[in-house]
C-alpha cells in the first residue's frame, strides 16, 4: 500500500512544538480518518552532540554534561556516569578508588529522591495530558520539596553537578536527615491523596485501560527498560538483579504490571505503566528510609573512608591515567536503564562515550505500536512512556 | 490473580563467558574471543555472520540474549595499536552489548568492518530496538546496515555532510548558508585548556 498517493490518507505532523510531546518530538503520522495508519518519529531537534563534546573533555569535566542528558533526573545521570568511570578505574589495581561509605549512601539517597521527583513529573504530566490539571500541581508540589533539599545541599535546583568521581561534592547540610524524613512522611500522605484524586478515578482508569498494549516479548525486543518494561510484566530491575553502589544492602520490592485497570485493561497497557511508576515511588521511600537508618555519621573530614564524602585529591590523580580498555556500565534510572559505553585509550580524555538512554529506545517501538491507535491515544502513549526528549537526542 | 510468573519460575542459569564462547564456536567457527587490556572480554564475529549469529544468540535456549542493550560504533583510527590487535584488521567496529532477561547474563559481541565500505547486516529483525541504534550508527559513523527498512540519518539533519564521530571528521565551515567558524577560532580536538 502506497500511503502517499492514496486519497483517503492524510499526513499530519504532530509537533515538534506541542505540549503533549514532552519536548521537541515530531511524529509524522498518516491517518485514515481518526485512526493512524503509519507513524514515523522524527528526532534530533535537541541534539547537542554531547557524545562528541565528551571526547574533548577530561573525565571529571563531563559530569555537568550528564546533567543535561536528562534534566528531569540529573542526579541519576550523574550517578550513572561516575559509577561508570569508577568501574573503569576499578579494572586496574593502581587506579582503583576507595569510595567513602557515607558518599555511597548519599548517592543512593539522592538518586532515589530524584527518582521520586522524576516519577512525580512523569505521572503528573501524564494526568495533564489526559485533561486533568489538578493532579499535576499536586505532583509538582512534592517535587518542589525535593528541589529545596537539593538546593540546600548543592546550590542548584535542576542541574546539580553534585556527584563527582570519587564521591560527592559536599556533605549533607546539618539537619538534612530530619528534613528528608519529614518530607518522606508527608509524601506518603500526599500519595494517598493523589491516588484518591486521580489514580482510582474511573474516568481516568477507563481512558487508559487497554490503550497502547505492549507485550512482554515486544518490550524486551524493543529495548524498553525501567517502568515501561516492568509495566509489561517483566520482572527485571538493575538495582536488584545487577546491583551497583550499595543497592544490595536494601530491601525493596520490584513492582510489575498486573492488569491494574481491571477487567477492561490488559497487561502492559498505559494504565499499568502509570501504576508501576506510582508504586515505585513507594519503594523509593522505603529505600530512602533504610539509607537514613544505615548511613554512617559524618566525620567532618572529606576523605575519611567511612564518614567522609569524597576521596582525597591525590587519589583522584588516577583520572589522569585510567586503564586502557572499555566498559559498559548500566544504571537503573527513572526512565530505565541508562548505560555508558566508554572506550578509554589511557589518556585523560575518553576516547569514545556512548550514552544509551531509556527514552531513545522507547521511541523505536513507536513505528510498530502507534498504527491502529486513535490520535488522542498517541498522547496517552507518549505520556505513559514518560519520554524526556533531551535524553533521546543527547 | 497474578498474571506474572513468579521470579523463580522465569529465571534460568547464568553462563560463563567461556561456556557461551564454546557454544558460539560450534556454529560459527570463524568467531574469535578477544579481551581489552582492562579485562573486558568479547566475541568478534565476521560481519557476514552477524545476522545469523544474532539469531543464534537470541534463540538458543541456553543463551537467550533477548535484549540488545546498546549498539555502539567505534572508530579505532587513533587508538593505540597494541589494543587493536585483538580486533582483526580494521578500524570501524560495531559493539553489541547483549543481555538476557531469562538467565541474567551479559555478552559483548564485536563486528569490525572496513572504513572505505563499512557494512554489517542489519539485526533489526532480531532485536527491534536495533532499528534506531543502527540509524544512529549510520548517522554518526557512516556504517551501512543492509537489510534495514529505513536507513536515514537520525539525529543530524538529512543533508549533513560527513560522519561526526569519525576520528578524521573535519568540521564544516558553514551549514545552510550560516558561517559556523568564528574569527580566530579553531576546531581542533583535544582537552579543554
Amino acid at each position: 500500500m502506497n500511503i502517499e498517493h492514496d486519497g483517503d490518507f492524510i499526513t499530519l505532523s504532530m509537533g515538534p512544538h506541542h505540549p503533549a510531546t514532552h519536548g521537541v518530538l515530531r511524529l509524522e503520522v498518516t491517518t485514515d480518518g481518526e485512526v493512524i495508519a503509519a507513524c514515523k518519529p522524527d528526532i534530533g531537534y535537541l541534539h547537542r552532540a554531547i557524545e562528541k563534546i565528551g571526547e574533548n573533555l577530561e573525565w571529571y569535566q563531563f559530569v555537568p554534561y550528564t546533567d543535561r542528558v536528562d534534566y528531569v533526573c540529573s542526579m541519576n545521570s550523574n550517578h550513572a556516569w561516575v559509577c561508570a568511570v569508577e568501574a573503569l578505574l576499578a579494572t586496574s589495581e593502581e587506579t582503583r578508588l576507595q569510595i567513602p561509605e557515607r558518599a555511597e549512601y548519599i548517592r543512593v539517597l539522592f538518586a532515589e529522591l530524584n527518582r521520586i521527583s522524576s516519577h512525580m513529573v512523569g505521572v503528573g504530566s501524564m494526568t495533564m495530558d489526559m485533561g486533568a490539571f489538578t493532579p499535576f500541581i499536586h505532583a509538582l508540589g512534592q517535587r518542589e520539596h525535593i528541589n529545596d533539599i537539593f538546593e540546600k545541599t548543592c546550590g542548584a535546583r535542576l542541574t546539580y553537578n553534585y556527584m563527582c568521581v570519587g564521591g560527592v561534592n559536599a556533605d549533607l547540610y546539618p539537619g538534612a536527615e530530619d528534613e528528608i524524613r519529614k518530607f518522606l512522611d508527608g509524601l506518603e500522605k500526599a500519595m494517598k491523596d493523589f491516588n484518591r484524586l486521580i489514580t482510582t478515578n474511573n474516568i481516568f482508569k477507563g481512558r487508559l485501560a487497554g490503550i497502547a498494549v505492549v507485550s512482554a516479548q515486544d518490550a524486551v525486543s524493543y529495548g524498553l527498560v525501567g517502568p515501561n518494561l516492568r509495566g509489561s510484566g517483566v520482572d527485571f530491575d538493575l538495582r536488584r538483579d545487577r546491583p551497583y553502589g550499595v543497592y544490595d544492602r536494601f530491601k525493596f520490592d520490584v513492582p510489575v504490571g498486573r492488569r491494574y485497570a481491571g477487567s477492561k485493561g490488559r497487561l502492559g497497557d498505559a494504565y499499568d505503566r502509570y501504576v508501576v511508576r506510582l508504586l515505585e515511588v513507594l519503594e523509593s521511600i522505603k529505600i530512602c528510609r533504610q539509607v537514613l537508618d544505615q548511613i554512617p555519621p559524618s566525620s567532618g573530614k572529606a576523605d575519611d573512608p567511612v564518614g567522609g564524602w569524597c576521596v582525597a585529591k591525590a587519589a583522584q590523580k588516577a583520572l589522569r591515567k585510567p586503564p586502557v580498555g572499555e566498559i559498559y556500565f548500566r544504571c537503573e534510572n527513572p526512565r530505565g536503564e541508562t548505560g555508558y559505553h566508554i572506550v578509554s585509550d589511557g589518556t585523560k580524555v575518553p576516547y569514545r562515550i556512548k550514552i544509551r538512554t531509556g527514552s531513545f529506545c522507547a521511541l523505536s517501538i513507536f513505528e510498530k505500536l502507534v498504527p491502529g491507535l486513535m490520535i488522542a491515544d498517541v498522547v496517552a502513549l507518549i505520556g505513559s512512556f514518560d519520554i524526556v526528549l533531551p535524553e533521546v537526542d543527547r | 490473580m497474578s498474571l506474572v510468573p513468579s521470579r523463580n519460575q522465569c529465571r534460568g542459569t547464568a553462563q560463563s563467558f567461556d561456556a557461551i564462547f564454546a557454544k558460539v564456536l560450534v556454529c560459527f567457527p570463524t568467531a574469535q574471543a578477544g579481551s581489552s587490556p582492562n579485562g573486558a572480554r568479547w566475541i568478534a564475529v565476521q560481519p557476514s555472520d552477524m545476522l545469523d549469529a544474532a539469531r543464534f544468540l537470541k534463540t538458543d535456549p541456553d543463551l537467550s540474549f533477548d535484549s540488545l542493550c546498546c549498539l555502539t560504533g567505534v572508530d579505532l583510527l587513533k587508538f593505540p595499536v597494541a589494543d587493536k590487535d585483538a580486533v582483526p584488521c580494521s578500524d570501524l567496529v560495531c559493539v553489541y552489548d547483549l543481555h538476557s532477561t531469562v538467565h541474567n547474563h551479559e555478552l559483548r559481541v564485536k563486528s569490525s568492518t572496513s572504513r572505505e565500505n563499512p557494512a554489517i547486516p542489519s539485526v533489526e529483525s532480531v532485536w527491534g530496538v536495533a532499528s534506531f541504534f543502527e540509524r544512529e550508527a549510520f548517522d554518526l559513523l557512516g556504517v551501512s546496515f543492509p537489510g534495514h527498512h529505513d536507513l536515514r540519518r537520525l539525529l543530524m539533519p538529512q543533508d549533513w555532510v560527513g560522519y561526526p564521530l569519525r576520528k578524521d571528521y573535519v568540521y564544516p565551515e558553514s551549514y545552510g548558508g550560516v558561517e559556523l567558524k568564528r574569527e580566530g577560532q579553531t576546531f581542533e580536538s583535544g582537552p579543554y585548556k
